[in-house]
């Protein structure tokens, strides 16, 4: 959304120093602390020289320039460096060793026919590799030519590239500019140096941070201050640590910290603030973002591992026909020769090379065995390797291309990043997914509140409608396809304003003046519109306000004021503007609050608070924060609603909303002043106990509250989560939630999911006994680990007596653990068990947890269960998690691109993850599956009958081809098929993989790529081979073989045997594939007719080229009839046995898909009852998703009816 | 608050408009049918009537062919005699090496009776077996090039050990060549001159392209070991059509080559004598001569095997037509039939 920042509108803005405002964080002073006497030490050696471009001083300090290479090769270290990529694969390698042999007279064929496929399939790959990287270099380029603005000297700033920036530099960044360095802050357009940044692109996070410069260099906001400014700065080496920064500045003689509150990283992003001043520190690779920036892990799939074990069963293969075709060679040989007589004497054995000497036949024979392992070289498929990879690329073009999984409103596409995870897709076994802004949108929606006792708001959240359901509401007894429908649609109608679903007429347009308490709902939504650290922005053509808040809760606050009529407009230094109506003359007044102290909001405190003074003088502390630290921070007057508004809040929490207790006190001024010193006081003092001190003073005048009501707030769900998570229960697939949020938010978004149900047993392992509890107290740590230990062990092992209690009873179960007993159950000796419960329960749900440990949960789900994993997030935490799973899908949502860099694939919604895995995943596993069998099938088919002619050569290693269709083989005539077969192939089309979701069960079952499947088409290759070798043999010999007398030769056998295997693999693919497109007519058709080109081309070359097939097509076969009687019969016989099998199979055992594209072909898709019957009869029980609640409650009204 | 909602309406439009002009840029995906994987395609199945289809159409198809390649195949007469073990005088077949390498008269006389017209052309080959042909080291063993032009007579090194005699090279060089076939038979029916057409035996890309009409031969045979046959140094290559027909190594170790033409036809009865001269030694190997001569039809030489072999698998098809159509009725498929999907044989794996 970058370049959108300029088309904006311009918004006007005060200019504020809110840098005294702020109480807690980050804006003091820094000073010198241990860190910085470590300057000049090692790691601490980088002395830049500000605005003295032409110093010597600056000169001789060498560092690199600011120009950022991405790419992985440069122009010279490309062809070394790729060349060993692609040699580092065993297949390659063994290549290269048999195209380096095929020099020596070893060879079978000659030199140039082993090397030229592999420089063709090599030179493909590194094709692939240079364009990738050269994408890269433009996005280099396009970087690197970003213009800055650098002081040139005399305070005159010209505009220049990114890549020209150098150490010490003095630049002006603009509004909504990236920073092109890491930059020291000297001053702002704000006269007290803050600016705000985004750093979306380094940590995820969309809040803006504060930054502030120094208060010595805070003065020079005008270009002209720079000539002559001169600047010396000691500060740390490069290092990858974002939050640390060590320095000194030296300005004048004088010498100032430096801390990471001056640092302005590259590639975060100026917010809110029209213009800086900063000296450049670390450019280029020096940058703390580059310095970050790691190789993601990278991950093969499943398919890919076992591939490789094909390929070694392959080489062994090889080493195996090669030994016996040695011994039976070294035999033969080694008899041609004996005692002085010759046997063969027309091979001259007495005066014979040492590769058929008959002297030395062992030795003949360990040199054949190398020519034999080049000869049957042809079993390892040569383009495997680069077909899958152009194969994977397209796949993603597809993935990325997919219109059905484009986000409008983002305007994002998927985007598969890694293209090698494709068919893994399709093999998810369990998906391990976050909550915050995965399952929800992370977009806050004020819905409910609580105000003087009375709860208000009327909208129906969508946990509540779960929540309805679960209770067994007469909402519910809908049919399937309603209730589909009404979770897509969860919302008759959207809110109109973001971040606004509230509705109840009593107390809005104004109605709440006649409410019984509108002096406390005066209050209550006063403090709403003041208590909040919101800048808004006004749009300066429409008037129209919006808000610019650190988190999306507190815009949904600010937000819920304005629409209630007490409109938050403006934000000065010290003031907070808010147009309210005044109780009293019924009028729309504007109201000036000056606003004292902001003590802000952090984990420990779990509130924030602002200190005001009304116009009339009063003094106010307005106050907002989590239950548990309120209820007890209120004053005994102030306990008026508790009880009531306590109810509220559980209500709302059980509703899964997230609740906040506002209240306030008075205070008097003699009080505030004391306060007000002991803050300077504290906010001053450069002691390291500073931060506890200022905790202190605010403790002591955040009491005595008075408690005005309670906010609900929905984290609301994602368009369609249900949905998907029903479907994707379907498919057989298991959903964890890992989620940091508190059991009961867990809960309830698991129930609103479908992933939890009333008839399911929980099991929650959670610490919270009064053992534990008072064992805490104590404090002994030993003691408590222990404790806790061996309550989760138990916990566990009765969960798991449940299960197995249970035994086949189809009662779900759902395991619901916290972050704290996690800790133990993860523990080495532990974890199997809990691995085992887990697995037998239908959900599970991690609350409370951290990123460390739903990386270790993915890792214990991916080792233990050896089965794939899926990892999907959105946020900074997840990306350990999605690193750690087999397969990590980043949503590129609003939590920044944290989760996407680190992420294989990335959607916009959860929901997409659906058509991802059910139709992309399944079909790119089916088709690279299908794609890796029928390759070795294709290559054993051609290798063998090599195999089988050398039996009839005394395994002297003659090819029985042509040296060119030899290699050529893997190259043309059989490759463009397998690829499309790749690329297009689809059994089921996508409706029906949707409607079918059971089908995906094929991948995650791996029934598609199982040993009995490959070996399956591994002896169809040796059957087809054999039928064509000995057909072709026995119809061919001795016999003339026209009408004109002549007797095939090599060349003949050799030629109608390759024209037999081009037709068979070919058309053995249009057996196998069960979609045709045009395109798959052309290449598989292309392919047959590029052969028969290919041989009177090549036949029509000079013979000295074509040597044995000079025109042996045009003289010999093509006008022998007998040549196309040959064919027709080997090509229908050999693939024979396929067609049986397969007609068999399809009829009587048809496999899943087959059994879909039965109900497609007899057209009863259509007919529910049908579908229904294949769906449930060959589906395994679901347990999670409301498919499955709704079977349960048939069950029960079943059981109630029997009863 | 009137004001309110109207700034919100006025914020949507505004919302809508921003989008609508970033539009242009938009990352939405294209629509086609191509990038939607939604291709126009034919997605046959192996239906009931696909299958009993092709099975009749390929009985119906083969069983003809079978019917017509069979009958090609009985139509050609084919005479096969071998000779190698009956040309040996019977003194010497305890040594038949010691005979087949000294110096004796190597004539042998054989009589064979024509079983049925035999209408012209016939073709006379000679058969070996056992003889590998297609070694590698033999195949190898020769000089294209050597072969095509005079100039390149020097490009021996595939050769070796048959390249050259003291230094000067031989043309044509290579074991093929030296070990060439050099039995010869001379025909007569009825005691009449049966006149064996040598020419034409040969391939005509290997006459006009492969062997030099200028090459002649030379120290060919003139080394300390004689091989096989010697060729006329006065005839060039490309007219020793003998050599030719040799050169082109056969695919498999037992083979025919062809000899010469008969362009007279021979009736039933006739008594045809061969006087051969058994020069070739076949014996050092176990290797078998035999001397054939065959008419040809459309499909070539007499080899039952193919036509069988079709009315074999078009008896096949057929019957699986047969059993496929009656497997159809007897056990015709329950639809949604659970019991063979893989996930369900395993067991509790869905529990």
């Amino acid at each position: 959304m970058a370049g959108n920042g300029t088309k904006r509108p311009r918004k006007r803005r005060r200019r504020i120093q809110l840098s005294k405002l702020y109480t807690l964080t980050c804006t003091h002073q820094a000073c010198f602390k241990q860190d910085h006497s470590q300057i000049g030490g090692p790691g601490y050696s980088r002395v830049v020289f500000c605005n003295e471009p032409d110093s010597p001083d600056a000169d001789s300090s060498n560092y690199s320039d600011n120009y950022v290479r991405t790419t992985k090769y440069t122009l010279t270290t490309f062809l070394p460096k790729s060349l060993f990529e692609q040699f580092r694969r065993v297949a390659n390698f063994y290549f290269l060793v048999t195209g380096i042999l095929s020099f020596t007279p070893l060879a079978p064929y000659t030199a140039s026919s082993a090397i030229v496929p592999l420089l063709f399939v090599i030179g493909a790959t590194m094709v692939k590799e240079a364009v990738e990287d050269w994408r890269r270099k433009k996005q280099d380029i396009e970087v690197n030519n970003r213009r800055v603005k650098v002081h040139r000297g005399d305070g005159n700033f010209d505009s220049k590239e990114w890549k020209t920036l150098s150490v010490g530099d003095i630049v002006r960044v603009e509004k909504n500019e990236f920073f092109p360095a890491d930059l020291v802050l000297l001053s702002s357009s704000y006269e007290d140096a803050i600016c705000y940044v985004e750093t979306m692109n380094l940590d995820g996070e969309t809040n803006l941070k504060v930054k502030q410069g120094l208060e010595v260099t805070s003065s020079l906001r005008e270009d002209i201050n720079f000539k002559g400014f001169e600047a010396f700065v000691k500060c740390e080496d490069p290092n990858a640590n974002l939050y640390s920064f060590v320095g000194t500045m030296e300005l004048k003689g004088a010498k100032y910290p430096l801390s990471p509150q001056q640092l302005l990283l590259r590639d975060s992003k100026l917010r809110n603030t029209e213009f800086i001043f900063g000296a450049v520190i670390f450019t280029g690779h020096d940058t703390k973002v580059i310095q970050n920036s790691t190789d993601p892990p990278s991950k093969r799939s499943m398919i890919e591992k076992k591939m490789d074990k094909i390929i070694y069963l392959m080489f062994f293969m090889v080493v195996l026909m090669s030994f016996i075709g040695s011994v039976i060679f070294g035999v033969t040989t080694r008899d041609d020769f004996k005692d002085g007589v010759m046997r063969r004497w027309y091979l001259k054995p007495d005066s014979s090379s040492v590769f058929f000497d008959p002297k030395r036949a062992h030795v003949a024979a360990i040199y054949h065995f190398l020519t034999a392992a080049m000869l049957y070289s042809y079993f390892i498929p040569i383009s495997l390797y680069v077909s899958i990879e152009i194969v994977k690329v397209l796949q993603s073009i597809f993935i990325n291309q997919d219109i059905h999984m484009y986000y409008e409103e983002a305007d994002k596409p998927a985007r598969a990043r890694t293209s090698n995870l494709n068919e893994e897709l399709g093999q998810v076994d369990t998906i391990l997914s976050d909550k915050t802004g995965t399952l929800t949108c992370n977009s806050m929606e004020f819905i409910k509140c609580s105000v003087a006792g009375t709860a208000y708001g009327r909208g129906i959240t969508e946990v509540e409608m779960a929540m309805g359901r679960r209770k067994g509401s007469p909402l519910v007894l809908q049919s399937n396809e309603d209730d589909v429908e009404y979770s897509k649609e969860p919302f008759a109608e959207e809110p109109t304003v973001k971040g606004f679903n509230f509705r109840d007429e009593r107390i809005m347009n104004g109605n709440w003046v006649t409410e019984p308490h509108a002096d406390v709902i005066q209050k209550f939504f006063r403090l709403l519109a003041v208590c909040h650290t919101v800048i808004p922005e006004v749009d300066e053509d429409t008037e129209k306000i919006s808000y610019e808040a650190e988190s999306p809760d507190e815009a949904a606050f600010v937000i819920a004021a304005r629409e209630l009529g007490f409109e938050f407009y403006n934000r000065t230094q010290t003031t907070i503007s808010v147009r309210e109506l005044d109780l009293v003359t019924g009028k729309r007044v504007e109201r000036l609050y000056k606003v004292l102290n902001v003590l802000e909001f952090n984990s420990t405190r779990k509130r924030m608070s602002v200190i005001v003074e009304e116009e009339d003088g009063k003094l106010l502390l307005l106050c907002k924060g989590a239950d548990n630290v309120m209820f007890e921070r209120l004053s005994k007057n102030g306990r008026e609603f508790e009880e009531e508004t306590k109810d509220h809040v559980n209500e709302y929490a059980d509703a899964g909303l997230r609740t906040l207790i506002l209240a306030y006190r008075e205070l008097d001024e003699k009080e505030y002043k004391v306060f007000n010193e002991r803050i300077s006081e504290a906010k001053s003092s450069v002691s390291a106990d500073r931060e506890s001190r200022i905790e202190e003073v605010t403790e002591k005048v955040e009491k005595d509250l008075i408690l005005l009501g309670a906010t609900a707030v929905e984290d609301k769900l994602q368009n369609g989560v249900p949905d998907c998570i029903d479907k994707l229960a379907q498919a057989g697939i298991k959903i964890w939630v890992l989620t940091g949020d508190k059991m009961e938010t867990a809960i309830n978004i698991g129930f609103a999911c479908s992933l939890l149900r009333q008839d399911m047993k929980q099991i929650i392992i959670n610490l919270e006994t009064p053992e534990i509890h008072s064992l805490e107290k104590t404090g002994e740590k030993d003691a408590i680990a222990k404790a806790s230990k061996e309550s989760v062990l138990l916990q566990i092992i009765n969960g798991k007596a449940q299960l197995k209690y249970s035994g086949g009873n189809s009662n779900a179960f759902a395991l619901i653990i916290d972050g704290k007993s996690l800790a133990y159950a993860l523990d080495d000796d532990v974890k199997h068990i809990f691995l085992e419960l887990a697995v037998g329960c239908a959900s599970v749900i991690c609350c409370r947890s951290s990123p460390k440990q739903k990386a270790l949960v993915t890792r214990l789900v991916k080792s233990g269960n050896g089965k794939t994993t899926l990892a999907i997030g959105d946020g900074a935490n997840d990306v350990g998690m999605l690193q750690e799973a087999d397969i990590g899908v980043g949503i590129s949502g609003v939590e920044g691109m944290q989760a996407v860099m680190s992420s294989d694939i990335a959607i916009a919604q959860f929901r997409y993850l659906e058509r991802l895995l059910l139709v992309h995943g399944h079909w790119c596993y089916r088709r690279i599956s299908t794609m890796v069998c029928y390759f070795f099938y294709k290559n054993i088919t051609f290798g063998f009958t090599l195999f089988l002619y050398e039996a009839y050569t005394t395994f002297s290693a003659t090819p029985a081809y042509n040296d060119w269709f030899l290699s050529l083989y893997n190259v043309f005539f059989s490759s463009l098929p397998v690829i499309a077969l790749g690329v297009f192939d689809q059994d089921v089309s996508a409706r029906y993989c949707l409607k079918f979701p059971l089908l995906y069960q094929e991948g995650v079952q791996n029934v598609l790529f199982s040993w009995r499947r490959i070996l399956g088409w591994m002896f169809n290759g040796f059957y087809s081979a054999l039928i064509i070798f000995f057909l072709c043999k026995i119809s061919l010999e001795p016999q003339a073989f026209n009408h004109q007398g002549k007797t095939p030769g090599r060349e003949i056998l050799g030629g109608t045997m390759y024209t037999c295997i081009v037709w068979v693999v070919n058309l053995q693919m249009a057996l196998a594939i069960s979609y045709f497109t045009l395109i798959q007519h052309i290449v598989i058709w292309g392919s047959i007719i590029v052969w028969y080109l290919f041989i009177t081309v090549y036949g029509e070359l000079p013979a000295i080229i074509s040597t044995g097939a000079y025109r042996v097509f045009v003289e010999a076969l093509a006008p022998s009839l007998s040549y196309w009687v040959i064919t027709l019969f080997v090509v229908a016989s050999t693939l024979m046995p396929y067609f049986i099998y397969s007609a068999v199979q399809m009829r009587f055992f048809p496999m899943y898909h087959g059994m879909i594209q039965w109900l497609r072909y007899e057209g009863q898709c259509n007919d529910p009852e049908y579908c229904d019957m294949v769906r449930q009869r060959s589906i395994r029980p679901t347990t999670v998703g409301f498919t499955a609640r709704l079977e349960a409650k048939k069950r029960s009204v079943r059981r109630s009816e029997s009863a | 608050m009137p004001s309110n909602t109207a700034s919100s309406s006025s914020a949507a439009a505004a919302g809508s408009a921003d989008s609508s002009s970033s539009r242009t840029k938009s990352k939405r995906p294209k629509y086609s049918k191509f990038t939607q994987q939604e291709l126009p395609a034919c997605k046959p199945i192996l239906t009931p009537g696909w299958v009993i289809l092709t099975f009749l159409v390929i009985s119906v198809i083969f069983i003809p062919l079978g019917v017509v390649s069979l009958f090609a195949s009985q139509d050609v007469v084919e005479i096969v005699d071998r000779y190698d073990n009956v040309c040996i005088p019977p003194p010497d077949r305890a040594n038949k090496v010691a005979f087949i390498q000294g110096g004796a008269d190597k004539s042998c006389t054989r009589t064979l009776v024509v079983p049925k017209r035999m209408k012209q052309p016939i073709y006379v080959y000679y058969q070996l077996e056992n003889f590998y042909q297609n070694h590698r080291r033999y195949v190898k063993s020769r000089s294209d090039s050597q072969l095509r032009s005079v100039k390149d007579e020097n490009q021996i090194d595939a050769c070796k050990p048959e390249d050259d005699v003291n230094g000067r090279p031989i043309v044509p060089c290579g074991l093929i060549a030296w070990s060439l076939f050099n039995d010869t038979y001379a025909l007569s029916k009825n005691n009449q001159t049966l006149n064996v057409n040598k020419r034409g035996i040969a391939w005509k890309s290997d006459r006009e392209h492969k062997f030099g009409k200028n090459v002649f031969p030379k120290n060919f045979q003139t080394g300390n070991l004689t091989g096989g046959g010697r060729l006329d140094a006065n005839k060039s290559l490309s007219e020793q059509e003998d050599l030719i027909v040799w050169m082109r190594t056969a695919a498999l170790p037992t083979f025919r080559k062809l000899y010469g033409k008969i362009e007279s036809d021979l009736e039933k009865g006739d008594t045809i004598t061969v006087i051969l001269k058994n020069n070739y030694n076949t014996y050092s190997f176990d290797g078998k001569k035999k001397l054939v001569l065959s008419t040809t039809s459309w499909l070539g030489g007499k080899n039952d095997f193919l036509g069988i072999a079709y009315l074999t698998v078009g008896g096949i098809c057929f019957f699986l037509a047969l059993v496929f159509t009656i497997m159809y009725l007897v056990k015709p498929r329950r639809l949604g039939d659970p019991t063979y999907l893989s996930w369900n044989r395993v067991p509790g794996g869905g529990r």
